[in-house]
């Protein structure tokens, strides 16, 4: 026979709510801050000058690491506020920052439109973004973990683990059912604006559902007793007592999870997109079913570190990670590499089309040539070039572009890669909040946690992208060059070459974490 | 153990001051005086953020790992 127990079951209740409205509130700033890089091949051509894709991209990588890189500082103001005034209220004045801000970027008329102040608003509504973003998430992480029962800090913080993933989740949703709505067209003259107009509707209802929450009792009773701090930022980075464990929490956790992270959910996007040239639409379902399958891990990895320890976790998420990145990566290429495939005899077709150019006696022409193989891919490629009248005065270089639409096997099987890779970032991202908060005391704790995680996320991490591509396209060039040269080339696998960064930082972190992370400590300690 | 963790502060110091070298010197160098944003963009990334983050800070986590600070 069982008895109810109202108190406990009230608590119950509570904690559920706290954890609800928590990571809501997160789960958005995630979404507003990743529908930016979800759409910056789109943005690349509006803000930026598209006489050279490749220069415009690059420039938004800057932009979306520029994002990345003031995390941080978004961490030290805002998590010196949390460590003052307290959790509840921080967090809400970063919601409606990012709020405000996503719903900008979707107002700014384009380049074409008002020339340069296009991509300087960009840009600083994207650092904006990124501010509120360093002083969201360690906000939410302290607040449900000092609301949480001793034991089960790994599991009730997991759910804020979700949001990230989620965010990024929703984002590519919203993209994916906007583009599906309208044509191809429309969504590049006004429908990517969408997703960011959205975002205030959303943020508005976080915002009420948070009003109405307690500020955090370790927190509360820590003021009352007057054990508050006056300078958080002092005590934590000042103090060698404090300061070992920030530099310990970002070498032996944070900078390992970030890479693990990012290649796991960026790299792995733009690999698809850039490296395979698998088109855009199924390149994005490939990524939000691997989420959608790997995201309850995030939670038993949380809890699962409730029992075993929090450093085991994340180091075996870590090594697991480092040791077969290349072989993933290497049967993701091979999956879309055409070479591989068998033509179907007779499935090529050629179709030619002339396009007048507004203002101009030139026509475009683009030439497609449709390719189908055994296993149900097909590519498609499409030769854009120039009939001109005066072809001396202005050569135009043709412009050749490749997409694979890789069939239902090749699709399952990228799915299943893309998915471990998942898995390696639950393990690695499940259990962090937890312990980064059972690492620091209450007065300095928003503080302290938030600038390990933003530097280890937000720079390692977030650069990954940028440092990864430039690396891959390093080694190609190296090769075209010794090509020319009549050389033997360098690079055999010339777009493996980015990982090497996720892998050698990594492995730092791992080897650092293993001798020096105290993998018993599961307590708050204060 | 606590020996192996004092022996490897020595360890991240060097790792620390090479990967400074190697990002400052034989990377943004070389980008900085080809020029070009495919080039500068990198470079400023090296040399201004993470080689300040990876050495400053490894070499500091190195010192305090040979000053026992880490120890258990």
């Amino acid at each position: 026979m069982t008895e109810s127990n109202p108190p406990l079951e009230n608590e119950g209740k509570k904690l559920r709510k706290i954890i609800a409205a928590s990571s809501v509130g997160t789960l958005i700033e995630w979404y507003d801050f990743y529908i930016f890089g979800s759409l910056s091949v789109v943005i690349a051509t509006k803000f930026f000058p598209a006489d050279n894709p490749t220069a415009a991209f690059l420039s938004t990588l800057a932009t979306f690491a520029a994002g990345f890189v003031v995390r941080p500082f978004g961490a030290l103001f805002f998590g010196r506020l949390g460590d003052l005034i307290g959790r509840k209220y921080t967090f809400m004045v970063t919601l409606l920052i990012m709020g405000f801000s996503t719903f900008a970027i979707g107002l700014i008329p384009g380049y074409e439109t008002i020339g340069f102040f296009a991509p300087v608003l960009v840009l600083i509504l994207r650092l904006l973004q990124g501010l509120a973003l360093g002083g969201e998430y360690g906000g939410a992480a302290t607040y449900v973990a000092e609301h949480s029962e001793p034991g089960k800090r790994g599991y009730r913080t997991a759910w804020i683990q979700t949001t990230a993933s989620l965010g990024l989740f929703i984002s590519l949703l919203v993209i994916l059912a906007t583009k599906k709505s309208m044509s191809a067209e429309a969504f590049a003259n006004f429908g990517w604006r969408i997703p960011f107009l959205i975002s205030i509707v959303m943020v508005g209802i976080s915002y009420f559902i948070r009003k109405n929450m307690d500020e955090s009792p370790v927190f509360q009773k820590a003021k009352d007793e007057g054990k508050i701090v006056a300078n958080p930022l002092k005590e934590s980075f000042g103090k060698k007592l404090n300061f070992k464990f920030v530099l310990l929490a970002l070498f032996g956790a944070t900078m390992g999870q970030g890479v693990v992270w990012y290649t796991g959910q960026f790299y792995a996007l733009s690999f698809l997109q850039k490296v395979a040239n698998i088109e855009f639409e199924q390149s994005n379902y490939i990524i939000a079913a691997s989420l959608a399958a790997g995201t309850g891990f995030f939670i038993f990895f949380g809890w699962l570190s409730d029992k075993v320890g929090r450093k085991v976790v994340m180091l075996t998420g870590m090594l697991l990670a480092i040791c077969t990145y290349r072989p993933i990566y290497q049967a993701m290429y091979e999956t879309a590499d055409v070479s591989l495939k068998t033509e179907i005899t007779g499935s090529k077709t050629t179709k030619t089309d002339y396009m007048m150019i507004p203002k101009s006696v030139d026509l475009k022409k683009v030439i497609k040539t449709q390719v189908a193989y055994t296993d149900g891919t097909e590519m498609t490629v499409e030769e854009t070039g120039l009939v001109t009248l005066f072809p001396g005065k202005n050569p135009v270089k043709a412009e050749i572009k490749k997409t694979i639409h890789v069939g239902s096997g090749g699709f399952w099987y990228l799915i299943l890669l893309v998915f471990i890779q998942v898995l390696y970032v639950t393990m690695v991202y499940g259990p962090i909040a937890a312990f980064l908060v059972e690492m620091f005391p209450t007065a300095i704790r928003y503080t302290s946690m938030s600038l390990p995680y933003h530097i280890g996320n937000g720079i390692f991490g977030g650069l990954l992208p940028a440092v990864a591509t430039y690396l891959a396209s390093k080694a190609t060039a190296a090769n075209e060059v010794a090509k020319l040269a009549g050389e033997q080339i360098p690079f055999d696998k010339p777009y493996l070459e980015g990982l090497w960064y996720p892998i050698i930082i990594g492995g730092v972190c791992f080897v650092i974490g293993l001798l020096y992370v105290n993998g018993k400590d599961k307590e708050i300690n204060d | 153990m606590n020996a192996i963790r004092r022996v490897f502060g020595l360890v991240w110091i060097l790792l620390g001051l090479a990967a400074g070298y190697f990002l400052v010197v034989l990377q943004s160098f070389t980008l900085f005086e080809k020029g070009g944003m495919d080039n500068v963009v990198p470079a400023i990334i090296y040399s201004f953020i993470l080689a300040p983050l990876l050495t400053g800070g490894m070499v500091i986590f190195g010192i305090y790992a040979l000053q026992n600070e880490y120890q258990r």
